[in-house]
């Protein structure tokens, strides 16, 4: 018996990939999932999570640990922090190699590989990555107690956060590429009228620059190009959400924005293909909507498992 | 106490005795946050593989979690969590913020031989 061979191969092990997990799992489908960070995907970055049926409140991890448990209990294989080098979906059987040595295969695969902060990609930012230049407001925040920093984005997460960081830093700076904001009215608004924030608009960071920890920043302004240094202690980066799908390019269709185009049942362009949760093109992005996912691709990959049994049998 | 299924240290006491009495030790410090808790999942991922390395996580808002916090390695750091690495006693190398399996993983084989531990 090839140990490497499996129905189903679920890339990514956040709240999506897990319940298409769970469900295969139960359905005496040998899964696999493979997952490149931790088990959980972005619903480890959620402190609490009050909004998710059934359950009052929960920590991300904790929730995230109950689903890996729930799908383990059912047979699902799980391999974390794991680097999937090569991907053959065309085929009827599909391939999966991972750290460049091991390869699985399957009659079907769940893509699920969820999303991730959008970085800047720009010079210095991760050699200052945890030197001045951050993600995650709630986790660094107070370590720029009367300091002077910079936000970066102009959606909600990023005015919000700009707000919330004014509980320690001395001024908050936003830096916005656009004229206008993409926030809601509301979260202006606060923003606008805090003393402590002021707004960079229609101006990017191109150059981050310091000696051990980060010191200035360059700032372009995109209508007169004309750019300013503007020394600084931080600067927190919130510019959305990006798909994790750069493998998969080339292979099932994605739209401009890199997210997994799917039909109704979530199948992918190519046949045994499927797609789950934050990577697939949809409009909203929720743990219950990723559960979802998981379940109707699941189901999908099951149907389409059978299908293929049947089409043998003739 | 952090909920994570690595061992726990607690206190100062602790912390010197882990350090003192292990030739590899490798602490998380952090809270339960974005940046950390995908770090105490590469140290639960890479306990079973690297026998040789104690691995620990340390409540960053513990009082004693000074021994960390206030390591002159650590002064330029303003990203959770603290990761330090001892040998024999002695740091060898400490990081801030969110780090990979890859990175890890290039630090343990780096700093902590398992042909060394061997000899």
């Amino acid at each position: 018996m090839n140990n490497n061979r499996f129905d189903v191969i679920v890339i990514g092990g956040g709240p999506a990939g897990l319940t298409a997990g769970i469900y295969l799992a139960r359905a005496k489908t040998k899964t696999l999932i493979l997952n490149e960070g931790t088990v959980g995907g972005q619903m480890i970055l959620t402190h609490e999570i009050a909004n998710y049926p059934g359950v009052e409140s929960i920590s991300g991890y904790q929730l995230s640990n109950i689903m890996k448990n729930q799908a383990k209990s059912f047979g699902c294989i799980i391999k974390s922090n794991v680097r999937i080098t090569d991907l053959e979906l065309n085929s009827d059987t599909k391939k999966v190699e991972v750290n460049g040595k091991d390869i699985y295969t399957a009659d079907a695969v769940i893509i699920a590989a969820g999303g991730r902060s959008r970085p800047l990609n720009v010079p210095g930012e991760d050699k200052f990555k945890g030197k001045g230049i951050s993600y995650c407001a709630t986790c660094d925040g107070d370590f720029f107690q009367d300091k002077n920093i910079i936000v970066v984005g102009g959606g909600n997460s990023a005015l919000e956060e700009a707000v919330s960081l004014t509980k320690y830093a001395a001024s908050v700076t936003i830096v916005h590429q656009f004229d206008n904001f993409q926030a809601f009215p509301h979260a202006v608004e606060e923003a606008e009228k805090n003393p402590k924030i002021k707004f960079i608009m229609e101006s990017k960071i191109i150059e981050f620059s310091g000696d051990e920890k980060l010191g200035k920043v360059f700032i372009q302004n995109q209508s007169t190009k004309e750019i300013i240094e503007m020394n600084i202690d931080g600067v927190f980066i919130f510019i959305g959400y990006m798909p994790n799908t750069e493998k998969f390019a080339g292979k099932i269709e994605l739209n401009n924005w890199g997210e997994i185009i799917t039909k109704d049942n979530l199948e992918t362009s190519v046949n045994g293909v499927f797609a789950a949760g934050d990577a697939v093109q949809k409009k909203y992005r929720q743990i219950t909507t990723a559960v979802a996912d998981g379940t109707i691709s699941a189901l999908s990959a099951i149907e389409y498992l059978n299908e293929i049994k049947q089409l043998q049998k003739v | 106490m952090l909920q994570t299924n690595l061992k726990h240290i607690a206190s100062e006491k602790e912390f010197n005795e882990v350090i003192n009495s292990n030739d590899n030790v490798m602490i998380c410090c952090g809270r339960m946050g974005p940046m950390c808790v995908p770090v105490y999942g590469v140290m639960e991922e890479l306990e079973g593989d690297y026998k040789h390395v104690e691995f620990r996580d340390m409540e960053f808002d513990n009082p004693d979690a000074r021994v960390i916090r206030n390591l002159p390695e650590c002064r330029n750091f303003a990203g959770l969590p603290f990761t330090v690495y001892y040998k024999n006693g002695k740091l060898v190398k400490a990081t801030s913020s969110i780090q990979t399996m890859e990175q890890v993983t290039e630090i343990l084989d780096k700093e902590f031989s398992k042909e060394l531990i061997n000899k």
